[in-house]
C-alpha cells in the first residue's frame, strides 16, 4: 500500500486495479491439490518398490526391473506428477514474495522451464533404461 | 521483494515511561504495567513504546477499560478508536499481547506480564493505535457487498428463504469488519494491493452463498483471479484470531469449492 500512497487514484479504483486475471487460477489451485493426492501412493511405490525394494541390485537388475511396463508407466507417472506439483508451489512462492515484475515474470519462467527440462531428462532416463539404451 | 523488516522510519524506540498509578493509594497491589505504541505524525519521530501503570483495583476488567482510563487520567493524546464497548461494532481492533482482537473483548486477567499493544499489524498508522483502513474499505466496497437482483421484490412483503437457506449465512453475517484477520494473515501482509484478504472474503462469501442474491456468478467472476482469492494459502491465522470466534479460512474453502464446482 505505501508504494502507492502519492497517488491521485480513488482508492477503489487502486482496490479494482487492472480486474480479475480470469486466467485459469481454479485450474492452477486444482491441479496442485490433484497432483499432491496422486504423490501420496506415487511417492510411497517409488520409496518402497523402487528404492528400497532395489536396494540390492545390480544395474542389470534394475534394467530389467524397470523394463516392465508397470514399473516403467508408474515411474513415468511419479517423475511427471512431482516437478508438474513442483513448479505450480514454486510459481506460488514466487507471487507471493517476488513483486517487482521483471524478477517475478523471468523467475517464473525460469521454474516452468526448469520444471519442464528436468522431467524431460528424467523421463528420457526412465525410456533409455527400460528400452535398453 | 517483499519488505521483511520495518523501514527505518518505522522501526519502535524506548519510549516514555508514566509515573505509577495516579490516584491510586501508595501501597497498591495490583498494578499492571501497559505498553502502548506511540506515533505522532507530526512529530517526525520514529514510533515509541510508552509504558503506563496502571491499579487494576481502580480499573474496568477490559483492556479497552484500562485505554479509557488512562486517556481520561494520565495521557489525554493516546489515540485509539472504540465505540460500542461490547463487540459490536468493530472499532477497537489492535493487537494485545501477539494477538490481533478487539480490546473491549479482551479481558486484562489473560494477559501474563505486561500489556502489549500495538496497531494492527502491516497497516499504515494514522496515529498511535489507529490504523489506516482506506484500502480494506475500498477492497469492501468493491465485492459490492448488497442484494444484487434482477426479479422484482414480492409486493407482499420480503424475499423469502427457507430455514435451510438462511442457515447458510451463519458464521457469515455476524462478522463485524474489525479486520483482525486480515491483519494477521501473512498473505494479506505481503500482497494487499491484490488480495482481498479473509475479511472481505468471508464478506464475499456471505453474498454468494445468500440464495435471495441473483449476482452469484457475476460474484465469483471477479473472484477469479490468482491474487484476489487465490492467495489464501490456509495459513489460518485469520479463524485463530477472530474475536467473534468465526471461521473465515472456511468461507475462502467454500469459496473455491463453489468455483471448481462451477469450472467442471
Amino acid at each position: 500500500m505505501s508504494n502507492n500512497s502519492r497517488s491521485m487514484q480513488s482508492a477503489l479504483g487502486r482496490a479494482r486495479g487492472l480486474g480479475a486475471a480470469k486466467a485459469d487460477a481454479v485450474g492452477h489451485w486444482s491441479a496442485q491439490r490433484i497432483t499432491a493426492v496422486a504423490l501420496v501412493p506415487l511417492a510411497l511405490w517409488f520409496v518402497f518398490a523402487g528404492v528400497i525394494g532395489n536396494i540390492d541390485s545390480d544395474h542389470a537388475a534394475f534394467r530389467a526391473w524397470i523394463a516392465q511396463p508397470i514399473n516403467a508407466t508408474l515411474m513415468m507417472l511419479f517423475i511427471f506428477t512431482s516437478f508438474h506439483h513442483g513448479a505450480l508451489g514454486m510459481i506460488v512462492v514466487l507471487e507471493d514474495y517476488v513483486h517487482a515484475p521483471a524478477a517475478k515474470h523471468i523467475t517464473i519462467m525460469l521454474a516452468k522451464m526448469a520444471a519442464a527440462a528436468g522431467g524431460l531428462f528424467c523421463a528420457i532416463s526412465v525410456l533409455t533404461l527400460a528400452l535398453g539404451g | 521483494m517483499v519488505e521483511f523488516a520495518l523501514p527505518p522510519n518505522s522501526r519502535i524506540k524506548p519510549g516514555k515511561t508514566w509515573p505509577g498509578p495516579q490516584g491510586a493509594s501508595k501501597g497498591a497491589a495490583n498494578v499492571k504495567a501497559f505498553r502502548i505504541y506511540r506515533w505522532d505524525p507530526e512529530s517526525g519521530a520514529n514510533p515509541t513504546l510508552d509504558t503506563f501503570h496502571i491499579d487494576l483495583d481502580d480499573c474496568g476488567p477490559m483492556v479497552l477499560d484500562a485505554l479509557i482510563k488512562i486517556k481520561n487520567e494520565i495521557d489525554p493524546t493516546l489515540t485509539f478508536r472504540r465505540s460500542c464497548r461490547e463487540g459490536i461494532c468493530g472499532s477497537c481492533a489492535m493487537n494485545i499481547d501477539s494477538d490481533n482482537t478487539l480490546a473491549c473483548l479482551k479481558p486484562i486477567s489473560e494477559v501474563k506480564g505486561s500489556v502489549d499493544i500495538y496497531p494492527l499489524p502491516h497497516m499504515p498508522v494514522v496515529k498511535d493505535l489507529v490504523p489506516d483502513l482506506t484500502h480494506v474499505y475500498a477492497q469492501y466496497e468493491m465485492i459490492q457487498p448488497w442484494m444484487k437482483t434482477d426479479t422484482p421484490a414480492p409486493t407482499s412483503g420480503e424475499r423469502l428463504q427457507s430455514p435451510e437457506e438462511r442457515a447458510k449465512l451463519d458464521g457469515l453475517w455476524e462478522c463485524v469488519l474489525c479486520f483482525c484477520c486480515s491483519t494477521a494473515c501473512p498473505s494479506y501482509w505481503w500482497n494487499a494491493e491484490r488480495y482481498l484478504g479473509p475479511a472481505i472474503l468471508l464478506q464475499a462469501a456471505r453474498w454468494v452463498f445468500d440464495s435471495r442474491d441473483e449476482a452469484t456468478g457475476e460474484r465469483l467472476d471477479m473472484l477469479d483471479d490468482p491474487f484476489r482469492m487465490y492467495r489464501c494459502h490456509t495459513i489460518m491465522n485469520c479463524t485463530a484470531t477472530c474475536p467473534k470466534g468465526l471461521n473465515p479460512g472456511k468461507a475462502i474453502a467454500d469459496l473455491k469449492v463453489a468455483m471448481f464446482e462451477r469450472a467442471v
